[in-house]
This record gives C-alpha cells, sequence and structure tokens, in this order.
C-alpha cells in the first residue's frame, strides 16, 4: 500500500513538472507584456530596460528554473497587470471559484442523479422523453449561449436576477464568501446552473444507463421474485450497485468544473480564479498564467492521485497485489 | 471559526433600490480595470480616470478638453524657460494634509523618476523649484510652448503621505510586493476612494471638502465601478437596469439601447487617428516576393495604396458610423488640426492602377499586412476589408493578425513592412502626433520615411514659443508628411457613451469621464 502511494505521489510530481514546463513554453506565443505595462510615449531604453528588469531577455531554461525555484516555496511574482504579489491574488479570487464549482456541483449531481433514476425508472413515460430530449440541448450547447440566455430571461427580460458579478460578500477570515446573503444567494444561481448544466446531463445519461444496466441484472429479478417492493429495490438494490462508477466519474468531473469555469466566470463576471486567467492571457501577464496553470495541474493531479488510492481502497484485488 | 466583523459591501440592484433614495449614487462599466491607483506608475486610459477624479493637476482639464486652474490658480511665463505657478490655497488632501508647494515639487520629480511611466511626457522639464510655499517655478531645458499642456498629466501627490506609506517612489516590479499606492489614493481632487477591488469593484465618495465645490455643485454622492469584461453582459447589465453609464456600448447594440427609450447616447469624434503604415525606408521588404527593391520606397506607390482604400466604405459599413474619415494624421480636437488637410485621397482603384504601372509593377506585388485583432473597434474586419481593396489593384497582402501583446512590438521594433497603429493624444497638441508617427527616434513609427527637412521643422517646433511661427511650422509639417504618403490615415473614432436618463454626463472628447461634470436630475 505505501509502497503503491509513493509511486503513485512521484509520478504526480513527474505530471506537475511537466504540465508547468509546457505552460512555459507556451508563454512563448502570448507575445510581450511590456508594450501593455508601458505607456505608447515610453523610449526604446524604457522598454528594454523594464524587460531586462523582469528577467524576460533571460534564456527560457534560466527563466524557467527560476519561476520553478520560487513557485516550489509558493512565491509566484507579481502580477504585470494588477502590480499585486500572484499568491495573493489566487487567494482572493480562490473562494468565488470554489463556492460557484461547489454550487454548481450540488446542482449536477443532486438534479442529474434524481432525473437519471426517474428516466431509468419510468422509461416509457412521456416526462422521461422530454427530459432526455431536453438534456441534449444542454449537451450541445456551448456553454457562453446558455449563459448569455439565461442572463437576457432571468436578468433583462423578467429582472429577477442580477447579470454579473457576485453580490455582497461577507469576510471570514481570508474566504470570502457569498452564501451568507441574500443577494450573494441570487448572484449565484445563473453561474452555478449555466457551469452545471453540462455535468448534470451529463449525470443523468449516465446514471439512467447504469440504471437500466443492473435492473436487469439476475439478482433484481430474484428481489422482485422474493415480493420486494419497488420502491425497496430501486433505492437498496439498484441504486446503490449503479452508483459505484457514477461516484468515481463525479470526482473527475469536479476537476473539469474548475478548468470549464473559464467561461462562465467570463460571461457572468464572476471574480473568480478563470476571470483572472482569461485577463492575464490578453494582457500576456506571465506570472498570473503559469501560477494559475500550475494550480489547475495540481488539482486535477490531486483529483487524480485521490481516485487512484480509492481504487485501491474499494478493490480487494489490487489490494492483495500491492501487498 | 473566527467570524471577524461582517464587512457588508454594496453592489447589487437590490440593494441599490434601497440605497439610491438617500444618495445619488453612479454605478458603471466598461470592460477594463484600472491596472493600479497609482497615478504616477501607469500612463493608461483607465488608470487616469481613476487618477483624475481624486486627484488634481496643476492645471485640469474640462470634458472639452479645454484648461482649466487646478492646484495652481494662475501662472505666467517669467523668461523663455521659467514658469512661475502660483498654487491655490486652503486645499486639503483627503487625509487632512495641507497641499503646499512641497507637495508640487515631490510630485513632479517622483513623476520623472525612472520607474515612472509619465516621464516621457515630461521630458523637457529640467527642474521644479519651491520659491514659497504657494509658489512654484518649473524650468524647461529650452524654451516648450506645450508645457501647459504637458503638465495636465501630472497629479499632484501628498508628499507626506507617501513619505509615510513608503511609496515616494512609483511601482517597480522588482520588489516583488505590492505597493500601498497599488490600492490607496490620497489626493485633493472630487471624490474620495472608499474601496478598491481590482476587476471587482472600486467605490469612490463625493469629497464634501473639495475647494471646487462651489463652482461646480455637483449632486454625484457615490461612485460605484465594475468592470465587465463580457460585451454581451455589459449590455444586459444596462438593459437590467443595474447600471447608469456604460462607457463603451458595443456599436452593434448602440441602437437597440436607443429604441429601449431608457437610455442616452452621446457621440464625440476622439482625438485619435487609426491608419496604416508603409515601410519605405529599407532597401527591400521583409515579407515580399520582389527582391532588390522595395515598392513602398516609390511614392507612386504609396499614393496607390492610398487611392485603393476606400475609407468611406471602412467608415460606413464597417464602423457602423463609428468612425470619421481621416486624410490627416493629426486628429480633430488637437491643436494644429486642420480640416482642410483632413480629407483622404479620392476612392479610385483604377487611376491607382495606372500609378502602379507607372512605378513598375503592373501586375502589382505581394506585402505582408500586419494587424491588431483585440485593439481598435473593429480592426480585424477593417484590415480584412483592406486586403480585398488592396486585391483590386493587384497588391496582395497576405493578413497577419495577432493580438496587440505580438503585434505592438513589431511596430516598436520595426519589424513590419504594412501594419495597422493608431495615435492619439496626452498633451492635445500636434506635435505630440508629428514627432511621435514622424520622427526615425520615435518607437511607434515603423515608416522609416526620411525627409530631413520635416525633421527639422517637428524639432523645431517644440521649442518655438512663437504662436504665429509656430503654426506654420505645424501646417508645413503636416502637409509634408500627408504628401509623402507614408501612411494610409483611415478614421478618426468616434466615441459613444450610454447613459440613463435621468443623469446626465457630458463626453469628454478623450473617453475618459470626469464626474464632478455628472448630474442626477433632481
Amino acid at each position: 500500500m505505501i509502497q503503491h502511494f509513493l509511486r503513485r505521489a512521484l509520478q504526480a510530481v513527474a505530471v506537475m513538472a511537466l504540465a508547468t514546463l509546457v505552460a512555459f513554453l507556451l508563454f512563448n506565443y502570448v507575445g510581450d507584456p511590456v508594450s501593455n505595462m508601458l505607456g505608447q510615449e515610453a523610449s526604446r531604453e524604457d522598454r528594454e530596460g523594464l524587460r531586462e528588469r523582469l528577467g524576460l531577455n533571460d534564456p527560457f531554461v534560466v527563466q524557467f528554473a527560476r519561476f520553478a525555484g520560487k513557485a516550489v516555496q509558493g512565491d509566484f511574482g507579481i502580477s504585470y497587470r494588477l502590480q499585486r504579489p500572484v499568491a495573493d491574488l489566487l487567494a482572493e479570487r480562490l473562494p468565488a471559484t470554489i463556492e460557484l464549482v461547489f454550487a454548481s456541483a450540488i446542482f449536477a449531481v443532486a438534479l442529474g442523479v434524481s432525473l437519471g433514476i426517474f428516466t431509468a425508472i419510468r422509461r416509457e413515460s412521456w416526462i422521461s422523453r422530454t427530459i432526455l430530449a431536453v438534456s441534449l440541448v444542454g449537451v450541445s450547447l456551448p456553454t457562453f449561449v446558455i449563459g448569455i440566455g439565461l442572463i437576457y430571461l432571468f436578468a433583462v427580460t423578467l429582472g429577477w436576477l442580477p447579470s454579473f458579478g457576485r453580490g455582497d460578500v461577507v469576510q471570514l477570515g481570508w474566504w470570502s464568501t457569498g452564501l451568507l446573503t441574500a443577494s450573494g444567494l441570487k448572484a449565484l444561481l445563473l453561474p452555478a446552473v449555466t457551469l452545471g448544466l453540462f455535468q448534470m446531463t451529463f449525470i443523468l445519461r449516465l446514471v439512467r444507463a447504469e440504471m437500466l444496466e443492473v435492473l436487469s441484472a439476475d439478482f433484481i429479478r430474484t428481489a422482485r421474485a422474493m415480493g420486494l417492493t419497488e420502491r425497496m429495490i430501486n433505492t437498496k438494490y439498484a441504486l446503490k450497485n449503479a452508483g459505484l462508477p457514477v461516484i468515481t466519474i463525479i470526482g473527475l468531473k469536479l476537476g473539469e468544473l474548475i478548468a470549464f469555469s473559464i467561461v462562465t466566470e467570463t460571461v457572468f463576471q464572476w471574480p473568480g480564479m478563470g476571470l483572472l486567467f482569461i485577463q492575464a492571457v490578453s494582457f500576456a501577464d506571465i506570472p498570473i498564467m503559469a501560477a494559475y496553470l500550475f494550480m489547475v495541474a495540481l488539482v486535477f493531479v490531486l483529483i487524480n492521485l485521490a481516485v487512484d488510492l480509492l481504487y485501491v481502497a474499494l478493490d480487494p484485488r489490487l489490494r492483495g497485489r500491492a501487498a | 471559526m473566527i467570524i471577524r466583523p461582517f464587512l457588508i459591501l454594496l453592489a447589487t440592484s437590490a440593494l441599490f433600490a434601497s440605497v439610491a433614495h438617500a444618495e445619488n449614487v453612479l454605478r458603471w462599466s466598461s470592460q477594463g480595470d484600472a491596472m493600479t491607483m497609482d497615478s504616477h506608475a501607469q500612463n493608461e486610459g483607465q488608470t487616469r480616470t481613476f487618477a483624475q477624479q481624486v486627484e488634481d493637476a496643476l492645471i485640469n482639464r474640462k470634458p472639452d478638453l479645454t484648461k482649466e486652474p487646478g492646484l495652481a490658480v494662475s501662472w505666467k511665463l517669467i523668461n523663455p524657460t521659467t514658469w512661475e505657478f502660483k498654487l491655490r490655497a486652503g486645499v486639503k488632501f483627503h487625509d487632512g494634509r495641507a497641499f503646499s508647494a512641497d507637495d508640487v515639487v515631490f510630485s513632479f520629480k517622483r513623476a520623472q523618476m525612472p520607474t515612472s511611466d509619465l516621464k516621457d511626457l515630461i521630458t523637457t522639464v529640467a527642474d521644479v523649484v519651491k520659491v514659497d510655499p504657494l509658489t512654484v517655478h518649473i524650468t524647461t531645458k529650452g524654451p516648450d510652448p506645450i508645457l501647459l499642456d504637458e503638465i495636465t498629466n501630472i497629479f499632484i501627490m501628498s508628499k507626506g503621505w507617501s513619505e509615510e506609506h513608503k511609496v515616494a517612489v512609483p511601482q517597480n516590479y522588482n520588489g516583488g510586493e505590492e505597493t500601498y499606492a497599488v490600492r490607496h489614493k490620497n489626493g485633493t481632487g472630487p471624490f474620495k476612494l472608499e474601496l478598491r477591488e481590482p476587476d471587482v469593484r472600486t467605490v469612490m465618495v463625493k469629497n464634501a471638502d473639495w475647494w471646487g465645490l462651489k463652482d461646480n455643485p455637483h449632486n454625484v454622492d457615490r461612485i460605484i465601478y465594475t468592470p465587465i469584461r463580457n460585451p454581451a453582459t455589459r449590455i444586459a447589465a444596462l438593459l437590467s437596469g443595474e447600471l447608469d453609464f456604460l462607457l463603451d456600448p458595443p456599436v452593434q447594440d448602440i441602437a437597440r439601447i436607443e429604441a429601449s427609450g431608457m437610455f442616452a447616447i452621446q457621440k464625440a469624434v476622439s482625438p485619435w487617428t487609426i491608419f496604416l503604415g508603409m515601410n519605405s525606408g529599407r532597401k527591400e521588404l521583409t515579407s515580399s516576393s520582389v527582391k532588390g527593391k522595395n515598392p513602398f520606397a516609390d511614392i507612386r506607390v504609396r499614393k496607390a495604396v492610398n487611392m485603393a482604400v476606400d475609407v468611406n466604405g471602412i467608415t460606413t459599413r464597417i464602423m457602423r458610423g463609428f468612425g470619421q474619415p481621416a486624410g490627416s494624421l493629426v486628429p480633430p480636437g488637437v491643436y494644429g488640426y486642420d480640416k482642410s488637410l483632413d480629407t483622404h485621397l479620392a476612392f479610385d482603384a483604377e487611376g491607382a492602377k495606372k500609378l502602379l504601372a507607372e512605378a513598375g509593377y503592373p501586375t502589382g506585388f505581394d506585402v505582408r499586412l500586419d494587424c491588431p485583432n483585440d485593439r481598435y473597434l473593429n480592426d480585424e474586419p477593417t484590415c480584412q476589408a483592406i486586403v480585398g481593396m488592396l486585391a483590386r489593384i493587384g497588391v496582395k497582402a497576405a493578413l497577419d493578425l495577432k493580438p496587440r501583446t505580438l503585434h505592438f512590438p513589431k511596430v516598436q521594433t520595426k519589424q513590419t513592412d504594412f501594419y495597422m497603429y493608431g495615435w492619439g493624444t496626452d498633451t492635445t497638441d500636434a506635435h505630440n502626433h508629428l514627432s511621435f508617427l514622424s520622427l526615425p527616434t520615435s518607437t511607434t513609427n515603423a515608416t522609416e520615411y526620411s525627409d530631413p527637412k520635416l525633421f527639422e521643422l517637428v524639432n523645431a517646433m517644440a521649442t518655438e514659443i512663437d504662436v504665429a511661427k509656430r503654426d506654420a511650422m505645424i501646417k508645413e509639417a503636416s502637409v509634408r508628411l500627408r504628401d509623402a504618403y507614408s501612411y494610409v490615415p483611415l478614421y478618426h473614432p468616434i466615441i459613444a457613451w450610454a447613459t440613463r436618463k435621468g443623469l446626465n454626463i457630458p463626453i469628454t472628447l478623450d473617453n475618459l469621464p470626469h464626474f464632478q461634470f455628472a448630474r442626477f436630475a433632481p
């Protein structure tokens, strides 16, 4: 078990190093941050001087080594655009992204699982057919179209919900939360639905497929023959068995939510890390981009690591081999 | 868990509705946020917009860009290189410190430091000296006819406050940490900075002790700025009543905003020119298959390119009326602008073809056209249209669209043969445009067009204080530059502001609002 864990952890570190290196290679193509950092009248010497001070003239390897060396100490440098330490900026934006991802995960899982079960049990009903047809929309429409559509309906036409921002936030230590105010909760609704819609329809279809498979299994037929109630069969036996693969997938999808939040955050001006990243890209704000990609890679690596280890815990055969 | 005292921040419409009765809150938005609150650290539009609400310069600008006394009440030239400024008495900074000549001297020195982004705007300033607590002398290296324009960019900071918070030097990226002035501001201006959350919201409140209040009794109690990056969201926020003022409504939505009946649209021609530049100086174009010679070195080719570009078509079809056809690089609203020079060569594809044939290119030639795709309004479709127009005379332009971070360095390092660029002014004087767009030393001129007489004129007008003589120099230089056809002037952008009815904000030509001129209807 420990050996297995160590091997996995070592692989994770290698993946992190590689992801950061690739990200860094890409920065050669985002252009020159200095043209944004200085006014149009700045002289050639000013531009060259700033480039020199930022270390942009150093060879790639030197720049990367400097970044990596500082990153492992938690120092990501100072943002070119906002002139503030990147670590502070990420810490400020993290709560907004986490709350958004958390809310949309709850929406996606709760609605996805219950509708999935419903459509599996009432396979033939017209409600199920409608749900499945509508869920196709969720899979096929791009996030920004859904987001703008929801804004026009609920903010412009009906005037029920705000079209942008996070509403009022409350500081709990360093964590800013929008969950404790009415305006914060209202502001969260549209972005959470927009971000979660794709995952919701995905989970719906997955749950339905798994349920249908389990419902046709022998032990369900046996349970029916024994005279158990439908309710008992569906919740206690069918769902439990269909649930295992679903849980694994949902875990992996959580990482995707963080990555997808870039588009949703841009549409709703949600002050999270994704919006910070998009603005960094158009400015060539390399310290922010590097730190963000580093963090996202870390999230994916950690989730994968957790899932790997979970498999070992759940599957006795893997455990036996490792021991 | 330790729960700190709740810090409730104002933000959404529901809350505003209740607040708005008590005070006049101006909620506004545009696509990007200021980079810093340190007005000397950045020479950029939004940074300056925030600066001019909170701080004053010695001479301020009105919405029509004319000058009015700011922290200086009067000024006079006491010898060709020395200006004397009498300062306003009894002015206090927002933190209560008294304003005096020491702050002026300090601010000018600070703006001239290597890490200041404004130093290039006051290169002619040799020294700033305190004569008495309410008098300063600014000496220049030579006579400087546009010093008064230049110093409208230099906002006055408090010496005591800056020293107390260790911000006596503008931002340098070396420190690796945030300076106090990035999120704090202490000025003498009409509004106080109350809250600064970069990219999220910035709140300013009325300075009830502002020295200008009795001449300019505005009724704006609070200003809340929220940048909204996505244009569709920005429009939705305006239409849903969550904003009172939008600085940059997308042009395709302006008709809709007007049709809603809830908003007023104001338009103005901005002191900018968007143009193409052709490199006529190098021996051989780097991006053309024509070898051994440079087609743009021939004035007939440059003239043909000017004739082939249909600027009226561009302004009506692509800019949807948000551009005024340009013939001159010096835009309207700038001192030295001459309307008679601002007419583009008549569109004439046949004549252009003939000129090309005369120059020895009967079948045209190929060249790369470098364009930004995220800098100017509709820059990408404009360049695409130009490629089509040039194709009609046989000039095969291969379009290279790049984000500004990649495009601007090409121009600054002169690694382009043919490029789109734009120039607006900070001094509202033609010298700025003529020098940055014609002098070979300028980083923003990649044409490499050489005309010693033109250079001489441009350099001479920088120090000529005889107005009539100087006007003649501006005119002669403008004509010389136009007749060289090294540029293809395209249009002067037209800016549009959307304001909720019941609120009046006079449009500012440089697109940087001054909220002390805003009025809520009673």
